[in-house]
């Protein structure tokens, strides 16, 4: 099972992934090994299972709406590649 | 001093005959002069090492050490250390250094152990051979030709060298058990949320789950008393009191049912594995314990289930790294779309791009419930055929994987090859069950992994069916050749 170049496009733009023409090729070799892998499960009978989102059926915990954590902006943006005025800096976006 | 265990340097910290800062040096030293073979350490933390073992000194000759005071590990790169490159195996965190701990971390400091480094490890955790790693693969200590078993195959590695008695792993498909298993050492996944998943680096987070390996069953429960934590910060961490890990482990094994799987022991299973694991089912019986013949029917569909829920989660969590807060961005990029595509392009390495693109498959419009809503569908059945099981038996034995330690690029070229070497370790992360592995023999002089899976949180009873067996086997306490001395 092979993908069509235009189907890896396309997942590429989703993931935000720049993907070379050379590479399309054994991409879409490689994904269609995996998927016929996963094909396999089209032949389990699921019928009236939910799915499992948890393994011990926890249910997510909530927290009080309270702030609880102190304020590390300063520490985050040391890391950052570019950031000024406590902004994040990317490429310009709007003219 | 190296072929001390944890247990074995705790008492002789407590008695005096050597401080940390000594055996901090002497491990130090020995990652300085043998890891170049091996390649398992990515960061060493030399200078916070030698203050922290002074630290701990002062705490041992005051009397107010706990328990793990003055004790070297590793840490694998996957969890975030405050100060220190936390780089998860990947291009695009080589230059990341957190302003944070995990809270693993965070008990180890609290516990007063020693940081010697971070451990090299498949990117993002994905992998089964060490061969992903931006940094280069790891070598097995018992065969440099071959690879250690991923994706904590850095951990493994410096353990079965000596490089450091113990050390931090986390496991999503077996990347604690499969390298414990290759490298000869002793390693346990514990039950999903019993371990916090905060600053562990997320690959699929409704399977990862952070664990110890050490050489013995024994220095697991340590490490296991110190790792496992009810956690806040992590919302699906379990709020349930931790036990003391190392009280039961003396425990006589009489009457203890162990459930033996036969789709644990079909087609794919290396002979001489297959040899070494009856043999270590039959020390069992020696042992007191009964053999119950049982059945997991769905094991088959694990593989594939896991291949859609962690590749899936996978490209969720991933998507954080775009250049933008921390980490590797691109040169130059004309506008924003450009810096998310070639930023990613450049810092995900083949295997970590691949699975991006399958989860982003299976999650996009119109494939979501064919895939990712059947698989998890599917986890359901492989959880009820534990759960049934379980009603008969106490614990699991099998082996860890399909065979020992394969050679570098046996299994570069198929991605499907490399996946079934979790045939056998998959299907307890899909049901959120504990597992591990410890020594069991040798083939080739390849070392082989017995596997324990126990039920939702039975690792006492895992970790003293464990000590029992190396009470009375002595696989644990071989040493790669060259290695001993």
């Amino acid at each position: 099972m092979s993908i069509e170049k235009q189907t890896i496009e396309n997942l590429a733009t989703l993931a935000r992934l720049a993907v070379d023409d050379e590479r399309v090729e054994e991409i879409s070799q490689r994904l269609g090994s995996v998927l016929e892998l996963v094909d396999q499960l089209q032949a389990a009978d699921t019928s009236g299972l939910s799915g499992l989102d948890h393994p011990l059926n926890e249910t997510q915990r909530l927290r009080e709406d309270k702030i609880n954590k102190p304020n590390m902006r300063e520490a985050f943006q040391a890391i950052a590649p570019d950031t000024e005025d406590d902004l994040y800096l990317v490429p310009k976006v709007i003219d | 001093m190296h072929n001390f265990t944890i247990t074995e340097l705790i008492d002789g910290l407590k008695k005096r005959v050597f401080s940390s800062e000594e055996i901090t040096q002497h491990f130090l030293a020995r990652i300085k002069n043998l890891d170049s073979e091996f390649n398992s350490v990515i960061t060493l933390t030399e200078d916070q090492a030698l203050e922290s073992a002074k630290l701990a000194d002062q705490l041992l000759a005051e009397g107010s050490a706990s328990e793990l005071c003055g004790v070297p590990v590793l840490h694998k790169d996957i969890f975030c250390t405050q100060g220190v490159r936390t780089s998860c195996g990947s291009k695009m965190l080589d230059n990341f250094v957190p302003p944070y701990d995990a809270t693993v971390i965070e008990n180890f400091r609290n516990n007063g152990a020693v940081m010697l480094g971070k451990t090299n490890m498949d990117e993002f955790a994905m992998g089964s051979s060490n061969e992903t790693s931006f940094y280069g693969p790891v070598k097995n200590p018992w065969s440099t030709d071959s690879v250690p078993g991923g994706s904590s195959g850095g951990s493994a590695a410096a353990i079965a060298a000596r490089l450091a008695p113990g050390a931090t792993a986390t496991d999503t498909g077996g990347s604690i058990r499969q390298p414990a298993a290759l490298c000869g050492i002793t390693g346990l996944k514990p039950t999903y949320g019993r371990v916090s998943r905060w600053g562990m680096i997320a690959f699929a987070s409704s399977l990862d789950q952070g664990g110890p390996m050490a050489r013995t069953a024994e220095d697991c429960a340590l490490l296991l008393n110190c790792m496992a934590s009810y956690d806040d910060k992590d919302s699906t961490c379990i709020d349930r009191p931790v036990p003391n890990y190392s009280v039961n482990l003396g425990d006589s094994l009489k009457g203890l049912r162990i459930g033996i799987p036969k789709e644990y022991f079909s087609e794919g299973l290396n002979a001489g594995t297959e040899q070494a694991v009856r043999d270590s089912l039959a020390e069992y019986e020696k042992l007191g314990a009964e053999l119950v013949d049982i059945s997991l029917p769905n094991t088959g569909l694990s593989v594939p289930a896991y291949y859609v829920i962690a590749p899936a989660e996978a490209s969720a969590n991933l998507s954080r790294f775009d250049g933008v807060r921390y980490g590797h961005r691109c040169e130059d990029p004309k506008d924003l779309e450009d810096l998310y595509r070639r930023t990613r392009a450049e810092g995900f390495g083949d295997e970590v791009q691949r699975r991006i693109l399958i989860g982003t498959y299976c999650l996009s419009a119109g494939y979501y419930d064919a895939y990712y809503g059947k698989a998890q569908q599917v986890r359901q059945l492989i959880r009820q055929d534990f759960t049934q099981a379980f009603e008969k038996v106490d614990l699991i034995m099998g082996p860890t994987c399909p065979s020992p330690a394969f050679k570098f690029g046996a299994k570069g070229n198929d991605p499907v090859a490399m996946y079934l070497e979790d045939i056998y370790t998959i299907s307890t992360n899909l049901a959120g069950l504990p597992g591990m592995s410890l020594p069991c023999g040798m083939v080739d002089n390849k070392p082989v992994g017995l596997q324990i899976i126990g039920n939702y949180f039975d690792e006492a009873r895992m970790l003293n069916a464990a000590h029992q067996f190396q009470q009375v086997t002595d696989w644990h306490q071989l040493a790669p050749a060259g290695i001993e001395s």
